[in-house]
């Protein structure tokens, strides 16, 4: 089980210093290679806290976190778990270091001690990727966020990672640096099998994951497929969260009477069900 | 309105100096320093003058931006002079009224050490105009790295100059932001005294500052996570690189601190 996860984390529970309760208290989960799992919680939930416990910034007050096979609790592996772990954190501005784009792709890479020469090659290789070779030269302050975050990505992507980790990466863009932060993500996953673990509070960013862990007050809540996850419409209420409009537009309709199945996500899920209802001879054609 | 700000006074146009290694030009600043002090006649002065003269001219950076660098020193350079010019005594009086005594010596010291300082200041200024920021701490930490065995920090330094420099217009933004959202809340930062506008400054700052150790935390995190653990076996995109054109510029240099050696050794006197 253990040599199937990228990530694991067994009974793992962290107190912050001096907070009275656990940020997280006995959290166990498994995420396979290749898997794009997203991790959704309201604020103070302890899910910035899980990410930041994957790439070993912090250790665990109890229980063990294995990255790539490597233990966060080991210091000499820390470096290890890192450059195979990528994060991408929330404020775009505040993890870009250097004054040129180019040069904070190569940030990561000169830390690890990768040979000038090697570099260039995995500097451009990596904003293509991310299709930001054309501000390669530019200064970080002229790009829009979602572009920012997308160098945050190549500067990961440089490192060749097997681990991409999103601390709530796209909670201070707007709608359209989400949908290219997400998408750049997405496609990394499907293309490169990176395992991926977002986190957010966004719902329609969470539908579109294989898998949705929800944390609450530190613990894990649900878990499952997104459509399974979000038909505890109840569930999800109470814990202040939100499912998305169109699940809990479904569970209005059914609760009226409406023969709607589960599952419902997205707009389309809902005109293709709802069409099923209102015009079966049409559907069946 | 705080948009459009240079760094440092970084004139980036293209050029052969432009093109010198950072390392060499802190070296020959330095060595610039060096004849500008070796100078103590007519014939010196006008050595470096030609010698300015002509690294202007090869850095493409007008002459006016070189002199622009000796407007906020000007006040120091007439007090200088004038200092130097009342207060030497010598021999061969020139001018005598009231209490006041002029003499040769006191006029050449005077109009020399002024012009020192303006050699000083206008050497330097090319230094910085022709180099940009990020170039100049890539000099100075490789410079500086031998002074590692004493525990100097030299790449620390660098990369707090390389960080600060890439903040500035982050953090000009920002205190654009907060001006404009006090202003729409009625602040008033331009009228009163100066103790006035200082205090409306207040409200200005606080937020900037909690938010600059908010990007400061932010930031090391991210760092680290990026596998930032100091100096030590980190390997550099940008690498220097002496080229011919570095030895040729040390050479002219150190043929000018010669020439001007030699000239105070055998021409003392004979001009001035």
């Amino acid at each position: 089980m253990l040599s199937d996860s990228r990530v694991s984390l067994q009974d793992v529970s962290f107190t912050y210093e001096e907070a009275p309760s656990p940020a997280l208290s006995e959290i166990s989960a498994a995420i396979r290679p290749g898997e794009f799992v997203a991790v959704l919680g309201h604020n103070g939930s302890g899910k910035s806290t899980l990410a930041k416990l994957v790439n070993a910034l912090y250790i665990p007050s109890k229980g063990n976190v294995v990255v790539c096979g490597y233990d966060t609790r080991d210091e000499k592996l820390v470096w290890e778990i890192r450059r195979r772990a990528g994060m991408i954190f929330q404020n775009p501005d505040n993890q870009i270091v250097a004054t040129v784009v180019k040069e904070d792709v190569a940030f990561g890479l000169e830390n690890l001690g990768v040979p000038t020469e090697e570099m260039i090659p995995r500097i451009e290789q990596a904003l293509s990727v991310v299709r930001m070779t054309k501000y390669m030269d530019s200064a970080p302050h002229t790009l829009s966020g979602g572009q920012k975050q997308r160098v945050a990505i190549a500067g990961i992507l440089a490192m060749e990672p097997s681990v991409i980790i999103a601390d709530e990466a796209t909670a201070m863009l707007d709608p359209s640096g989400r949908k290219e932060v997400l998408e750049t993500v997405r496609m990394l996953n499907q293309t490169k099998g990176i395992t991926v673990l977002w986190i957010t509070h966004f719902m329609e960013e969470a539908a579109q994951a294989d898998r949705v862990l929800v944390i609450t007050d530190g613990k894990i809540e649900l878990e499952g497929t997104p459509a399974e996850v979000f038909d505890h419409v109840e569930k999800m209420k109470e814990m202040h969260l939100d499912v998305p409009h169109m699940t809990s537009l479904a569970d209005e309709l059914r609760k009226e009477g409406m023969p709607l199945p589960k599952g419902i996500l997205t707009v389309e899920d809902m005109a293709r069900e709802v069409e099923k209802v209102l015009c079966p001879s049409k559907s069946a054609t | 309105m705080l948009k459009n700000i240079t760094m440092g006074q970084y004139y980036p146009v293209d050029s052969v100096v432009h093109r010198l290694d950072p390392r060499m030009k802190l070296i020959l600043a330095i060595l610039f320093i060096v004849a500008v002090f070796m100078a103590h006649s007519f014939v010196g002065y006008l050595l470096l003058l030609a010698f300015l003269v002509f690294a202007c001219k090869m850095s493409n950076v007008p002459f006016r931006l070189l002199l622009k660098g000796l407007r906020p020193l000007r006040m120091i350079i007439i007090i200088t002079f004038l200092l130097n010019l009342f207060f030497t005594p010598g021999e061969d009086l020139l001018v005598s009224f009231w209490i006041i005594r002029i003499y040769r010596e006191g006029f050449m010291q005077a109009l020399f050490y002024s012009l020192r300082l303006v050699f000083l200041v206008a050497g330097t200024s090319l230094l910085t105009l022709t180099t940009s920021p990020i170039a100049l701490s890539d000099g100075i930490e490789t410079l500086l790295s031998p002074l590692r065995v004493i525990h100097f920090p030299a790449h620390e330094l660098a990369m707090m100059m390389t960080i600060a420099l890439r903040f500035i217009p982050t953090l000009l933004e920002e205190t654009d932001k907060i001006m404009k959202a006090q202003m729409a809340r009625g602040a008033d930062f331009e009228s009163g005294n100066l103790m006035v506008r200082a205090k409306a400054m207040v409200p200005l700052l606080v937020p900037l500052f909690v938010s600059a150790f908010r990007r400061a935390g932010d930031l090391a995190m991210a760092m680290e996570s990026r596998c930032y653990h100091g100096g030590e076996g980190r390997t550099r995109l940008r690498v220097l690189k002496t080229t011919k054109n570095d030895w040729l510029a040390l050479l002219i240099l150190l043929l000018l601190i010669a020439l001007i050696v030699l000239e105070g050794i055998f021409l003392k006197g004979v001009l001035f």
